[in-house]
């Protein structure tokens, strides 16, 4: 059976509240084992990069505009440039590409 | 002349440009909560309250799977586990003896484009300029969300078709810069690509919800990196400055 939606949204809003607030309930003075320090360091770069890759190739039209798009929005990412021109670059790369594909 | 009062209007300056680019990604994350079947009004309020651009996605996507509460509380742990470490960054600049109260409230504040202009104004970490930040952004990002659902279906394909990498585009900047500055982060990328495009494949783990396989991944490659290449304290903070 399936959930209540609006449960489901306080749900998934309170946890992630839980997660911002985290450190702030916790926090006395800095925590010194390395290794979470570590763990939590590559959680946000592994879990975007798992979520990402083979999706975007699969959210298009044409799986090749998906792939441009990854493309293009790694170099622009790359060479510096913010969140909003690397997702709107992704958006004309497919735009353009599905023109033609 | 209230002093707060003046670092919350500064709060809420910095927030407009946020709050337009929120704007544009979440109409993306609108047109994927509507194909998760979610209606404007259910998109607009989880947005107002969740504001989290990778954990609602999933939220939403885990949604249309029928998961479990449980499984759904886990995800949201793991995905938005970076807020974690966000707040470790912003509470490590707040002297000792900063009331809970204050710490709570600079933590509610946290996206990572809101922890991202705060760790980088100059001072203590303080709630008037997060609020105001907060609510610059955060209404954009639900109106956005809104509209996503409710006119991504009168949008032709094509546009859709391009939106919607919009989500992705972001997710690809947040993880990119950090990568070409640090070796083991690349790493840490290309594994992780090569391994979430190995697990749709292979016969047993392709067999998990996506999800799950997102847990999955996760826990397995960060650990294993946090053992081959731990972080110096020092270094672990910078990597939180640059996740914005």
């Amino acid at each position: 059976m399936q959930i209540n939606v609006y449960l489901y949204i306080f749900v998934m809003a309170f946890a992630t509240w839980l997660m911002r607030v985290a450190a702030s309930l916790i926090m006395k003075k800095p925590i010194q084992n390395r290794f979470f320090q570590s763990f939590l360091y590559y959680v946000p770069y592994v879990t975007l990069a798992v979520m990402t890759f083979p999706a975007i190739v699969e959210a298009t039209q044409s799986p090749l505009a998906g792939a441009a798009a990854l493309i293009v929005c790694i170099a622009a990412a790359w060479f510096g440039q913010g969140l909003f021109t690397v997702a709107i670059l992704g958006c004309v790369t497919v735009l353009v590409l599905e023109l033609f594909l | 002349m209230e002093k707060g009062r003046d670092i919350f209007i500064q709060g809420y300056r910095h927030g407009i440009p946020i709050g337009l680019g929120y704007f544009a990604v979440a109409f993306s994350l609108g047109i994927a909560a509507r194909d998760y079947g979610f209606s404007a009004a259910q998109g607009f309020i989880s947005s107002l309250f969740t504001y989290a651009s990778a954990g609602q996605y999933m939220g939403f996507a885990l949604y249309a799977t029928n998961t479990t509460l449980a499984e759904l509380i886990l995800l949201t742990f793991i995905i938005n586990a970076r807020y974690i470490l966000m707040g470790f960054a912003l509470n490590q600049r707040m002297p000792e003896g900063t009331p809970l109260r204050t710490r709570l409230l600079v933590g509610s504040c946290i996206t990572d484009e809101i922890f991202g202009i705060t760790i980088a104004r100059p001072g203590v970490p303080t709630p008037y300029y997060t609020f105001g930040a907060l609510i610059a952004a955060v209404p954009l990002w639900a109106l956005g969300t809104a509209c996503g659902i409710s006119m991504g279906n009168i949008l032709p394909a094509r546009i859709v078709s391009a939106l919607s990498v919009a989500l992705f585009g972001m997710f690809i900047a947040v993880i990119i810069p950090p990568a070409r500055k640090d070796k083991a982060v690349l790493g840490a990328v290309m594994i992780s690509f090569a391994c979430s495009y190995a697990a749709v494949k292979l016969p047993v783990v392709s067999n998990l919800s996506q999800g799950n396989r997102t847990i999955l991944l996760t826990v397995v490659i960060s650990a294993v990196f946090a053992m081959l290449f731990p972080r110096k304290t020092e270094e672990a903070e910078g990597g939180a400055v640059d996740a914005d």
